[in-house]
């Protein structure tokens, strides 16, 4: 960043809870067949048609809530948020404004080993809208549309919305948010959370000051934030922009702005000064909503252990950085590994193996760890073989990959497959001798201090006894017989 | 001999069930009624021959069968076109839905079709009910069975004219304000407005959603509450219906009033009451106290606020409940060129009607930013003391009791032009909406001109049995017969 200035950010971000039924009415969530199949009279906004809430829903936002360490209030409000825009049946939106579902929650997170906490200012819940798409010259945009086709499929799926405190500090932090909470929402299985299709999307709320500056500077609002990536860039784009802005002694507007992925840039939408007055007001054909204690606690049960905890256990148990992320953001990796290191692997060993390797040939092959034969015995059989030098790292990848493809026990393919290392050192310094016997030349140069051919000598030994020897040993006992 | 179309529910129930004539007959009793009617009343808009036709061949069936539904079967109802109704057309009394056809019935309309009663059409009411006169309606007036020059109240003013002339044994209406009860006062009915929650919204085109109710116009008391019973309850559809057994009502009539506490509310028995409808209503109290009841003054100190604050509250929910009319999934469409915008303001322009805007205007500007507060927010705290109100006057009373309309009917156009003057109509019975509680009125006289003179009683929430307990003694006190209507008016001279 610029020196002397300093970015405040917030960011909001909406969840598409994947609950079997929509928000307020009975019609499944299933927004991708045909246009309009999935609709009722209540989605549809038909006269006469109520809202009535969906349990499954208050329980999804409920566990998000407590994740995020929030307060859950026991009687929270549903509010009607009034504009006029055709994908929206109603022209208002079920939401809510006072007493939200959660409230005053925080999620840590790190950036390159920095840990930051950022303050959660509530959790709300709400209906999604239909889907416009313009049809015309206008290359889907509204302006130039020749018509617009409406699908309602979409209307009244719930969402929810979260929304920090302005704690963020870097387009880093903010991209650390972001992959934090769409983990923990995964993990919660509340949400397919997909960036890309849109069930998770962030709104992020930029202002600059100079650094000292108690006064927040004027924000914008940058919409269409499609992956983790383009928060990034776009929270990059409009703290740059703004500080140029500002430098140049112009003013910041408060607006609402779009984040285009083709051109890098962000532009503005519409001046808020101008925008719409919600005219907020609580509705009434919603009655409070009541979550008891003991709903709370029967939905706290339900949530399991969260990727934070789990990544501080296995980085406790020996895993990397790296490793302990990769491990605890995959509940398949994390099932083999848990394994593993229950019947006795070396938890540093496994999750070398597990996230190296393993992980390289699943990516190539484009699958899951649950679609191979990989058990957590064969990992933990072949992390001990390993740390006793009978696989060299090259043996043990063949054995991993065989064992990944339904080869059965790694010990049994090993041997099949003659990659058992030398570790008998009787044997191997049987193998020295005869190498040193047939090399007097090299032995000579040894002798006179010259220790280059130390190297030629491990390699014979290493063709003598086909590859099998443990290099270490090989050089060991060389070096002991040659030391005298 | 009577002419069938004159009799309540319970005796055309009793002769359905003797055999003395059939449902078809009923219906034909009505259709012929409605034929001589309807060309001086104009209370229904929608005619449902067919399904009325069928209903009633339906309900023969089961009858011969020894199949029996309830009180209901084979009974002529018609339905305030408020109330969705699938297939048949929608209108709320507007342009905006001319020729909507709902795919859906409402939960009231489902369960009456359970109960066997023949739907016989849809009835006129002011635009999305908004008004007390029925003039406000998009598709003609309305006129009072008593006097055709005169407005039959609203907005249920098409249903109250439908009992009161015979073309219908009973009818549904919406009550937000006064809706039911001010029209029956103005045609000598019995109308009724349940407590907030008892009949299920769904499908009620929705004006005031946290002051709308359905509930029974009907000739007796008795009938009433045959009506609701078909239709009160819990429903999964209306999260606002309350989940709890319904009592019998019917239990309730003909016990007396010996013993109750009857409190006379002041504050709706003074200034801006007609002198004629007030003495008839002392009149009343003074039998009341006679057949044993202890009468005394009430006070509601806050309901001189309640109209302004129903004022407030009602236009702020109906500008967001009427959002959804935009021409985009159905209704009126304008034909203009440019943006969607255009269109959806173009439409809702042609749609709606004047009084509709004026309260979309004065709701929308209720909830703006910077006048929420002062407005909204005002309104619904008077809601409270209007609510605190009622709930201390009946920790001293087991009712309450006022004039239901300040005046009896009025000439068609005397106020049409002044709407400050209209929503005084309503003085009397917004209250118990505010509060959400139960009230009827009860038909106990006419005035100097032959008009009738409502009686209004009102009760605690869900304190239906006591309400109708002293409805049905009011009207045993007040011996009022509705059949007397035809003989003064001229539409039974065709």
């Amino acid at each position: 960043m610029t020196e002397g200035w300093e970015a405040v950010i917030g960011l909001e971000t909406h969840v598409e809870l994947s609950t079997d039924s929509k928000m307020f009415c009975r019609c499944p969530v299933d927004v991708d067949s045909d246009p309009n199949t999935a609709c009722c009279p209540v989605c549809l906004a038909l006269p006469g048609a109520l809202p009535v809430p969906n349990e499954k829903a208050i329980e999804g936002i409920v566990k998000i809530g407590l994740a995020l360490e929030c307060e859950i209030n026991e009687r929270s409000l549903f509010y009607r948020k009034n504009y006029f825009y055709p994908d929206l049946p109603k022209n208002y939106q079920i939401s809510q404004y006072t007493f939200p579902v959660c409230e005053h929650g925080t999620i840590d997170i790190d950036v390159d080993g920095s840990p930051t906490t950022v303050g959660i200012t509530r959790v709300h819940m709400e209906e999604d809208t239909g889907k416009s798409t313009h049809v015309g010259d206008g290359g889907g945009r509204i302006h130039d549309a020749d018509h617009t086709l409406l699908d309602f499929n979409r209307a009244g799926v719930p969402l929810v919305e979260v929304v920090t405190e302005p704690d963020i500090r870097s387009p880093e932090q903010a991209r650390a948010y972001g992959a934090e909470l769409q983990r923990i929402v995964l993990a919660l299985g509340v949400s397919d959370a997909k960036l890309e299709a849109g069930s998770m999307r962030f709104d992020a709320n930029v202002s600059v000051r100079r650094v000292g500056d108690p006064e927040l500077g004027t924000r914008t609002e940058t919409k269409n934030v499609n992956s983790l990536r383009s928060l990034q860039r776009a929270v990059t784009y409009e703290i740059e922009r703004q500080i140029d802005v500002v430098e140049a002694g112009g003013t910041i507007r408060q607006e609402t702005r779009h984040w285009d992925e083709s051109t890098g840039k962000t532009a503005a939408m519409r001046s808020k000064e101008e925008s719409e007055d919600y005219r907020y007001f609580q509705d009434p054909d919603l009655l409070p909503l009541s979550v008891s204690h003991e709903w709370q606690d029967n939905i706290r049960k339900t949530i399991p252990e969260l990727p934070a905890s789990r990544r501080a256990r296995y980085r406790a148990a020996g895993a990397d950085v790296v490793a302990a992320e990769l491990l605890a953001d995959s509940d398949g990796l994390s099932g083999v590994f848990e394994g593993a290191v229950a019947v006795g692997a070396d938890a540093r060993t496994a999750a070398i193996w597990l996230t190296g390797d393993v992980v390289a040939h699943l990516r190539r092959n484009e699958r899951e760890i649950e679609d191979t034969a990989l058990t957590p015995e064969h990992l933990a059989d072949l992390a001990t073989m390993v740390d006793d030098g009978e696989l060299s790292s090259t043996a043990a990848k063949e054995v991993l990959i065989a064992a990944m493809d339904g080869g059965g026990d790694v010990r049994a393919i090993a041997q099949d497959r003659d990659l058992m290392q030398m570790s008998d050192v009787s044997a191997i310094e049987e193998a020295v001798d005869s190498v040193l016997a047939e090399n007097p030349e090299a032995v000579g140069k040894i002798a006179s201090g010259d220790m280059k051919p130390i190297g030629f000598l491990v390699g014979q030994v290493m063709r003598v006894t086909g590859g099998k020897a443990d290099p270490k040993v090989v050089q060991q006992v060389l070096r002991d017989r040659n030391s005298g | 001999m009577t002419d069938l179309a004159d009799l309540t529910i319970a005796e055309a129930g009793r002769g359905l069930r003797s055999g003395t004539f059939t449902a078809a007959d009923l219906l034909d009793a009505v259709s012929r009624r409605a034929a001589i009617t309807e060309t001086h009343l104009h209370a229904y808009l929608t005619l449902d021959r067919e399904g009325a036709g069928a209903a009633a061949a339906s309900a023969d069936e089961a009858f011969a069968a020894g199949e029996d539904v309830g009180p209901l079967q084979g009974i002529p109802i018609a339905l305030k076109d408020n109330m969705c109704t699938k297939g048949l057309d929608t209108t709320a009394s507007s342009q905006i839905l001319a020729g909507w056809k709902p795919p859906y019935d409402a939960t009231a309309v489902q369960r009456l079709r359970q109960a066997g009663a023949v739907i016989t059409g849809k009835t006129n009411l002011d635009e999305f009910a908004m008004g007390s006169s029925t003039e406000n309606s998009a598709f003609g007036t309305t006129r009072n069975p008593w006097d055709t020059d005169r407005v039959p109240g609203g907005s249920s003013g098409g249903s109250a004219a439908t009992v009161a002339a015979g073309s219908a044994f009973g009818a549904f209406g919406s009550d937000t304000g006064g809706s039911i009860r001010q029209p029956a006062s103005l045609t000598g009915t019995v109308g009724m407005k349940p407590t907030y929650g008892l009949v299920s919204r769904y499908g009620l085109i929705a004006f005031a959603s946290s002051l709308d109710q359905i509930g029974p116009l009907a000739r007796t008391v008795e009938d009433a509450v045959i009506l609701l019973e078909a239709i009160a309850g819990w429903d999964s559809f209306d999260s606002t219906s309350i989940n709890a057994p319904v009592p019998s009502f019917a239990r309730s009539l003909g016990v007396g009033v010996e013993g109750l506490r009857v409190g006379l509310v002041r504050e709706l028995a003074g200034d801006g009451i007609d002198p004629e409808v007030m003495a008839a209503t002392t009149a009343m109290a003074e039998k009341l106290a006679g057949a044993g009841a202890f009468v005394s003054d009430a006070s509601l100190p806050s309901s001189e606020y309640a109209l302004s604050a129903y004022y407030l509250i009602a236009p702020a929910e109906c500008s967001s409940n009427l959002a959804r009319f935009d021409g985009v999934r159905y209704g009126h469409r304008a034909e203009v060129e440019g943006t969607t915008e255009d269109m959806m303001s173009h439409s809702r322009a042609e749609g709606f009607g004047p009084e509709v805007i004026r309260r979309i205007l004065l709701g929308t500007y209720a909830l703006s930013a910077g006048y929420y507060d002062a407005f909204y927010g005002q309104a619904q705290k008077v809601r409270t003391l209007v609510r605190n109100d009622f709930a201390q006057a009946y920790s001293e009373f087991d009712v309450l009791i006022s004039p239901t309309s300040p005046t009896t009917a009025f000439k068609v156009g005397e106020r049409a032009q002044d709407p400050i003057a209209m929503y005084y109509s309503d003085i009397c019975t917004i209250p118990s909406n505010l509060a959400g509680d139960p009230s009827i009125s009860v038909p106990i006289g006419v005035d100097g001109d032959g008009l009738p003179i409502g009686f209004q009683i009102m009760a605690p929430s869900l304190g239906e049995e006591r309400l109708f307990q002293v409805a049905s003694e009011v009207e045993r006190l007040a011996g009022f017969d509705m059949r007397a209507s035809f003989a003064t008016s001229e539409v039974t001279s065709p």
